[in-house]
């Protein structure tokens, strides 16, 4: 069996983890094993009906009341006792922020070796075979797994979600029981700030500045730029962060995070070592740079040597015509 | 606060990537080694709860002969002890090795401790595993990607980082924690740091030291093969007046790439 680790966030299933499960439900034809997925949490039972119909034979539902909000100790007791019951040969998380927390906490309590962010996931000679990106993605390291479970979080947005929808098979709820002790650490409060955008990690479009934005208020050209385009989130270069005008929660690159979006836009970035491995795998690339021989021209499908400051507000018009159209 | 560091010695981010295809691992050849840019957090954070609340920091790597060069580094920057653990393996990718590794050692040898503090990641290996690992392996809680931290008494509070949000997480000691940038301004060393650092002694630690066999620690995840990205082709420059540009743009993102 595949089992799908499936996050909720703010009542509804995140589509990463329905990426997850639809490459689960794609490799689990494959290897000729049944797919299911599990959920975690505290008054799930119509949640189990967004996930059937990718393909999930069984969904198991987890429910305690100590589980309602996240707590990796609590979930990943949780998760192992379910494992230790149904024995699956592969666990996939998405590799999202929950997703990366609470698989190592799982695989060491299994006594196995993970996989992090994977970006392809094949099957050799009836195990899995997983390419995941290394140094931030100057290198790429081709892994298997030699002990039972292999688990692996998958990179979000990489993996296609299903597109023929199915008939699924039934939900199955699980009564857990987890020892107060064993809570041992849990979100009190999630913390949004008004108006926040999309993360850099989950956009499909991802308006980019740098050094070349030259101060704080001009990321306001950014946003406004990404505003008119759909899915789109605002990103930024080691040094537009480290000079303090714009969060490092939006830095691309290494120290940052890596992506790979449909569509990457550069504007006064030049394109250093660290902010290319971030974002190469994009899969088109275009740059404003006033500088000719900045390397990003070097990566980019189209680009314009000029004053980003002259280009952006023309930009903005001519998209918003061939969105229009 | 007795707060335990782990760092790791990667290549610096300004390196570039070169694979030894024999070796299905990459080439160190001409690399400069640094600590991890956010074990830098970590160590810093700790230096910081030391200097409210008194106690000790002590740092620890796991890794080959040339790991002390951090260690001192971490001791330049304040921190009262380092333990360099002797792995002379090549880099395995393998998060459950060292976290293994760093447990059997708190276990075995330094079992007296109120916080372990880490970089959320390596920035090489990109697992972002050995945190998690670590506590489950001691059985602590966990906050990983930590923006905020506050201990009062013997619980904690910690921010951690998700998508488009923060998660404000509550814990008790002892427990792990993982640093993400934004946490604090990592110090420069010292003068007077680096002299200290020069003299000071880093006892080293095998794995037989701590009671860790080669089957205790067999392999479980294989690198079957190594390679760097295809490199990208450059496409059209145009050096078009700005309106022009834009349009020129506009129309290759809509017609060609399609992407809009």
């Amino acid at each position: 069996m595949i089992l799908v680790y499936l996050e909720i966030r703010e009542g509804k299933i995140k589509k990463s983890s329905l990426e997850a499960l639809s490459e689960g439900k794609r490799r689990s034809q494959e290897l000729g094993v049944e797919c299911a997925a599990v959920l975690i949490g505290h008054g799930l039972d119509s949640l189990a009906a967004e996930a059937l119909p990718y393909g999930a034979a069984k969904v198991y539902i987890l429910d305690n009341t100590m589980l309602a909000h996240y707590s990796p100790s609590g979930y990943g007791e949780a998760l192992y006792t379910l494992v230790d019951e149904i024995k699956p040969q592969v666990i996939l998380f998405s590799a999202s922020s929950m997703g990366r927390d609470l698989a190592p906490r799982l695989a060491a309590k299994l006594d196995v070796s993970l996989v992090s962010d994977c970006t392809q996931v094949s099957v050799q000679d009836g195990r899995l075979e997983f390419v995941r990106p290394i140094f931030a993605g100057k290198a790429f390291a081709t892994v298997a797994l030699k002990a039972t479970p292999q688990i692996a979080t998958l990179r979000p947005n990489v993996f296609p979600l299903l597109e023929n929808l199915v008939d699924g098979g039934e939900s199955i709820k699980k009564e857990v029981i987890i020892p107060e002790d064993q809570v041992k650490d849990s979100v009190k409060e999630l913390i949004r700030e008004e108006g926040e955008e999309l993360d850099v990690t989950e956009a499909d479009i991802i308006v980019s500045g740098g050094r070349g934005m030259k101060a704080p208020e001009n990321f306001d050209l950014i946003r406004d730029l990404a505003s008119i385009l759909p899915h789109s989130a605002v990103g930024a270069s080691r040094s537009a962060v480290d000079s303090g005008w714009i969060d490092h929660q939006n830095q691309v690159g290494q120290t940052g995070k890596t992506v790979s979006p449909n569509l990457y836009m550069a504007f006064g970035i030049s394109g250093a070592i660290q902010h290319l491995a971030g974002m190469s795998s994009s899969k088109f690339i275009v740059a404003v740079n006033k500088d000719p021989e900045a390397p990003i021209f070097k990566v980019a499908d189209f680009g314009i040597v000029g004053d980003l400051f002259q280009v952006i507000p023309h930009l903005k018009e001519e998209l918003k015509k061939v969105i229009s159209d | 606060m007795n707060i335990f560091v782990f760092i790791k010695r990667v290549p610096d981010t300004e390196s570039k990537i070169r694979i030894n295809s024999e070796a299905n691992n990459i080439s160190e050849e001409d690399l400069n080694f640094v600590m991890s840019p956010y074990d830098e957090y970590a160590v810093e954070e700790a230096l910081r709860l030391k200097e409210a609340k008194g106690g000790k920091v002590t740092v620890f790597s796991v890794g080959p002969d040339g790991t002390q060069v951090i260690l001192k580094k971490a001791l330049a920057m304040g921190v009262d002890d380092a333990v360099f653990i002797q792995d002379d393996k090549p880099e395995t990718y393998d998060g459950l090795r060292t976290a293994k590794i760093l447990a059997q050692v708190v276990r075995q040898k330094y079992p007296e401790f109120d916080l372990i503090l880490l970089g959320k990641q390596s920035s090489g290996a990109d697992n972002a595993q050995v945190p998690a690992m670590v506590a489950e392996l001691l059985d602590l809680p966990q906050v990983n990607v930590v923006t905020k931290l506050e201990i009062e008494g013997n619980a904690g509070t910690a921010n951690r980082e998700i998508e488009g949000a923060l998660e404000k997480m509550g814990f008790v000691l002892p427990a792990v924690v993982s640093a993400q940038k934004g946490l604090n301004e990592p110090r420069y060393e010292t003068l007077k740091g680096i002299m200290m650092a020069k003299r000071k002694e880093i006892p080293v630690l095998t794995l037989s030291d701590v009671g860790l066999s080669e089957e205790d620690l067999a392999p479980k995840l294989e690198v079957i093969k190594m390679e760097t990205p295809p490199p990208r082709k450059a496409g059209t420059v145009v050096t078009d007046e700005p309106e022009e540009a834009a349009k020129k743009m506009a129309q290759y993102l809509h017609d060609e790439a399609k992407v809009i």
